[in-house]
């Protein structure tokens, strides 16, 4: 026992050690300790953004330097506090509060002190700031824009939140990532891919040299530039013309689906949100509550279509064998439903398709919307059929766009109305108001677009797209080259085609002919109503142009849609007919009218169910 | 057998672990002390140059103990030992102060530290007492004058104050309970160890409780063979449980808060989150940050001079004291097994020796350097890894330092060099 014991006391202190040691290195390791090190300490060279052009090549969005006023407390030598706040152009309480709590931060890191300098107040202070022991000055890159358009489609950049920082490694908090439109989308082109350098460092936090002699280290990637499909003047030219005019527009190429413009109105300029007033600025536009101009009225809004829609209709008919060109509809000035008679402003008569599309005659669509539903058993199948048609234009769902944000539209189906009326209490009759493009029918100006690009193309469409090229290899997500086809059969387009170009040419919409353009257009004017304080009430009509030009070999398929803008061809077919023109001519004959557009705004319309006292709608006040 | 010299009759497999475990220690002081712009190895302003002194003077040192007649320990044993004591008292008047501890001479090329010496000479009048043929260890007076000799100088070090150095003189007692010194004594004094922390960690009641539940177990289950006398046991009790209520009175009383943070620290007692961190950046910092050090080497470790902690200083005090936790973080756990089997194994070859000794006092030298260097080896790596409170002991043959070193070798050399002369005849 007693030769044994010191034996004993040796092997057991040998296993108590192992043990502890298995626990602390092999239980309580973890082999990406390397991140948080206390010893290592990354620092990042950021690679440039990547900059965005328009289709034409344009500059859009580059760069520009920015610079920051840094401190290291511990290094700040006694100054003169009064004649140093004066170049910075700052108090001297916000002076003292920042140092305090850059102090608190750490005495030996650097705190940004003042951010962001312009230039000229950086050319100002460089010369002095080497009498300043402790500040120095750190360039940084911000966002610059070459237009002053198109905010909400390109985005913005800002600093990632704390949520991002948990959930993507690849971010610091402090960087800047695109948060909306392209910037964000794009944001893992854009933002290249940035150098770490790391250091090692002692105790009390200083650099002692790199980690590994740098063996771990990265150089920044470049952010790769990228072209987009919209066209820098035709979208400037859009959102002049939206002056003073709640609504959104949507151009499309519809041979390729590219998004030529994009306009929201109200809209602000990009370059409000960069810089030193950023955060006032952006508090200003998104309290904004009623004109809204960070909500992209082009995919978020979600009217119902209007007589636009009832070319789909027309050529649902045709599809389903229920009528042809030349079936006839006799419009009572209105058509009825029971014993209603529902207006219709055509003007009466018998109307067959081409007149009942250029005169936009209810009475006709609502006859014609009976007719599919007569040719089936029961309501669901003939609902089911209908649904699935409206569906194949790009309706109901979601698009599929590479823009972060959108909105999906509204196609009714059967179990919506099942869930409304009731099963089996609901019928053709119920649902008329679908057939002109009311009632439960919405559709986003992106949709609007897109459906007409697909009538363009006589039965087929590209997922509408904003991204032409990336980098220089130029290759995009194929599902953007890729045709969706209608269920609608090529020749039905003709007969529909040629009532919208006889819209333009005799129609409702004569009024708004371009010299030189052939148009296919359809115009529509929305009633609708809105809620303030509980009441419901009625606000001047959506004015609202669907138009694709030239008829054949159309190069661009347009929605114009603006609130409260009236009948159809008052706005939105003029604003539409200047696009079209400054897109297909590159020039606008018509100055009288362009003036005219750019002057005239509708804030007397928008202040209305605000201003507390009773008001008339639909007047006609130029 | 008589017949080979010297070179042929030492014990080779001691000296190959002795020399491999100063090697690792280098090594490991190497990367702790490497500045980025080293020049050479025998850089004597660095501290990795110095120890390479160190390591030489240590080869002198051995050369000269081994050159020694045998016996010339065993006679000199009493006058080595009041050396030391003297030089111990002589700290007070001309003792230098390094770190706040008083526990040096300056000899100018060297400074020595005689509280290393007083191990050797202790292990040395220690082993000569026990093996005189008048002293008998089963006598209180025989134990009391054992005591004294092992307790004086631990009396003289604790006020440099060095209470590592003090304590590892208790180790002495493995001696003693080798040589027949009661081992119910060890008993007593592990129980009384046991009750203090439980005490700590559960409060005297629990204690108490779990005294009485224990007992009632054994009545119950023993057999009804063994008859306990009630009466006895119940007084072990009573005892104890005065003896855990006057452990709560020291610690709240006669300790200082930095002993009761390091208890605190240790048990964890400290349950409040805020305090805890406290603690960690103030008492239990080193501790902390040593745990981290080696957490962080994990299986592999980090590779030779690759350890970012070591590199960047995090643990104070790296190249002495917790040079472990550099093994740790740039060996990983291949590296900090493979030492603590190297010195388990030569601790278990030095008992080996030990026993194959025919002199008693040989025999007990052995066990008294034995002793000495696990105790060492226990106490640093135990506060290394987090296991004891933070009490300063250097590891044998690995820390930083001249005294440690020589004397640690020293110390294992003259019981090599007794060992040697095992077989000669007339000693």
């Amino acid at each position: 026992m007693k030769k044994l014991l010191l034996s004993s006391v040796i092997v057991l202190i040998g296993f108590t050690f192992i043990g502890r040691l298995s626990y602390l290195q092999l239980f309580r390791f973890s082999p990406d300790q390397i991140l948080d090190d206390p010893a290592i300490k990354k620092i990042y060279d950021y690679p440039e953004r990547g900059y965005i052009y328009d289709r034409n090549g344009e500059l859009m969005v580059g760069n520009q330097p920015a610079y920051d006023v840094m401190v290291i407390p511990r290094e700040v030598k006694p100054l003169d506090t009064l004649e140093f706040c004066g170049l910075l152009g700052i108090e001297k309480t916000v002076f003292t509060d920042r140092m305090q709590k850059a102090r608190t931060y750490s005495p030996r890191l650097p705190s940004v002190l003042v951010p962001q300098l312009s230039k000229e107040d950086y050319a100002k202070l460089q010369e002095k700031m080497r009498h300043y022991a402790g500040f120095y000055i750190q360039k940084r890159s911000l966002r610059y824009y070459a237009t002053n358009s198109a905010a909400n489609v390109l985005g913005y950049i800002s600093e990632v939140n704390e949520w991002e920082l948990k959930n993507n490694p690849n971010y610091v908090a402090g960087e800047l990532k695109g948060h909306t439109g392209i910037e964000k989308q794009y944001e893992e082109v854009l933002r290249g891919r940035k150098g770490v350098k790391h250091i090692q460092k002692d105790r009390f936090n200083r650099d002692i040299g790199p980690y590994k002699s740098g063996k771990l280290d990265t150089l920044p990637e470049q952010g790769k530039e990228i072209h987009i499909t919209l066209d820098k003047k035709l979208q400037e030219y859009g959102e002049r013309l939206m002056h003073g005019k709640h609504g959104g527009i949507v151009a499309i190429e519809p041979k390729s689906g590219e998004i030529l413009a994009m306009i929201s109105g109200p809209t602000y300029n990009p370059a409000l949100l960069v810089g030193r007033q950023r955060s006032k600025n952006y508090s200003k536009l998104h309290y904004d509550t009623i004109s809204k101009p960070t909500w992209d009225r082009s995919i978020l809004a979600q009217p119902s279509p209007g007589s636009p829609f009832k070319t789909l209709n027309a050529l649902v008919g045709l599809q389903e064998g229920v009528i042809d060109e030349d079936t006839k509809v006799r419009c009572y000035h209105g058509f009825y439903v029971g014993n209603t008679l529902r207006g219709c402003h055509c003007g009466g008569g018998v109307r067959n398709m081409n007149s009942g599309i250029q005169q936009s005659c209810n009475a006709y669509f609502a006859g014609v919307f009976r007719k599919i539903y007569d040719k089936y058993r029961t309501t669901d199948e003939a609902m089911d059929a209908w649904e699935k048609h409206m569906k194949s234009f790009g309706l109901g769902n979601f698009l599929g766009t590479d823009l972060p944000t959108g909105a999906p539209g509204r196609i009714p189906d059967k179990s919506y109305y099942d869930k409304w009326y009731g099963d089996g209490r609901w019928a053709a009759s119920t649902i008329i108001s679908n057939s002109i493009g009311q009632g439960e029918i919405a559709a986003t100006p992106l949709q609007l677009a897109n459906m007409t690009a697909a009538i363009a193309n006589r039965g087929y469409f590209y997922t509408p797209h904003v991204i032409k090229s990336i980098g220089n290899s130029g290759s995009i997500d194929p599902k953007f080259t890729e045709p969706h086809y209608t269920t609608i059969e090529r020749k039905h387009f003709e007969p529909v085609i040629k009532g919208m170009a006889n819209v333009y040419k005799y129609g409702t919409a004569r009024w708004i002919q371009i010299p030189g353009v052939e148009i296919a257009g359809k115009t529509g004017t929305v009633e609708n109503f809105i809620r303030v304080d509980g009441q419901r009430m009625q606000l001047t009509d959506h004015s609202v142009f669907v138009a694709f030009a030239p008829v054949e070999n159309p190069q661009i398929a347009i929605a114009v849609y603006i609130e409260n803008g009236y009948y159809g061809a008052r706005y939105a077919g003029h604003i539409a007919s200047l696009l079209i023109e400054k897109y297909i001519k590159g020039e606008i004959t018509r100055k009288d009218l362009e003036k005219r557009m750019l002057e005239k705004t509708l804030e007397h319309e928008y202040a209305k169910p605000y201003s507390g006292e009773p008001f008339k709608i639909n007047e006609y006040v130029w | 057998m008589s017949g080979r010299g010297l070179f042929g009759r030492i014990d080779w497999i001691t000296i190959i672990l002795y020399a491999l475990l100063v090697f690792i220690g280098w090594i490991n002081i190497y990367s702790t002390s490497l500045a980025d712009q080293s020049t050479s190895v025998f850089d004597f302003t660095t501290l990795y140059g110095k120890q390479l002194y160190f390591i030489g003077l240590s080869l002198l040192g051995i050369i000269l103990v081994l050159f020694v007649e045998s016996n010339f320990f065993e006679r000199f044993a009493s006058i080595f030992y009041v050396v030391s004591l003297v030089l111990l008292l002589g700290l007070f008047v001309f003792g230098k102060t390094i770190a706040g501890a008083t526990s040096w001479y300056n000899l100018g090329f060297f400074n020595l530290q005689p509280s290393e010496l007083a191990k050797v000479a202790t292990a040395l009048a220690l082993a000569k007492f026990l093996s005189d043929i008048q002293t008998d260890i089963r006598t209180r007076k025989h134990q009391m004058y054992a005591l004294v000799i092992i307790l004086l100088p631990a009396f003289l070090i604790l006020p440099q104050p060095d209470p590592g150095s003090a304590l590892i003189y208790f180790s002495f007692f493995f001696v003693l309970f080798r040589e027949g010194f009661p081992l119910y004594y060890l008993g007593i004094l592990l129980f009384i160890v046991a009750l203090f922390v439980t005490t700590l960690m559960f409060g005297t009641v629990w204690v108490t409780i779990g005294m009485v539940v224990l007992t009632l177990l054994v009545y119950t289950f023993k057999k009804a063979s063994v008859k306990i006398p009630l009466l006895p046991v119940l007084g072990v009790i009573v005892v104890s449980t005065l003896f855990s209520l006057s452990v709560n009175f020291v610690y709240e009383n006669v300790f200082e808060q930095r002993h009761r943070d390091r208890f605190a620290l240790w048990l964890g007692l400290e349950k409040d989150e805020d305090k805890l961190e406290e603690i960690r950046k103030t008492i239990g910092y080193n501790t902390y940050q040593s745990e981290k050090a080696i957490e962080s080497g994990g299986f592999f470790g980090k590779g030779f001079l690759e350890g970012t902690r070591t590199k960047g200083d995090f643990v104070p005090e790296q190249h002495t004291d917790y040079i472990f936790s550099s093994v740790g973080e740039e060996w990983g756990f291949l590296g900090t097994a493979t030492v603590v089997l190297l010195f388990s194994v030569f601790f278990l070859r030095l008992i080996y020796i030990a026993e194959r000794q025919k002199s008693d006092f040989s025999r007990m030298y052995g066990y008294g350097v034995i002793s000495i260097l696990v105790f060492h080896y226990f106490i640093n790596i135990g506060m290394v890894i987090g296991l004891l409170p933070t009490i300063g002991v250097p590891l044998p043959f690995f820390s930083y330092g001249g005294s440690g070193l020589i004397f640690f070798t020293m110390l294992l050399f003259i019981f090599l060099k007794l060992d040697s002369n095992r077989l000669k005849d007339g000693i």
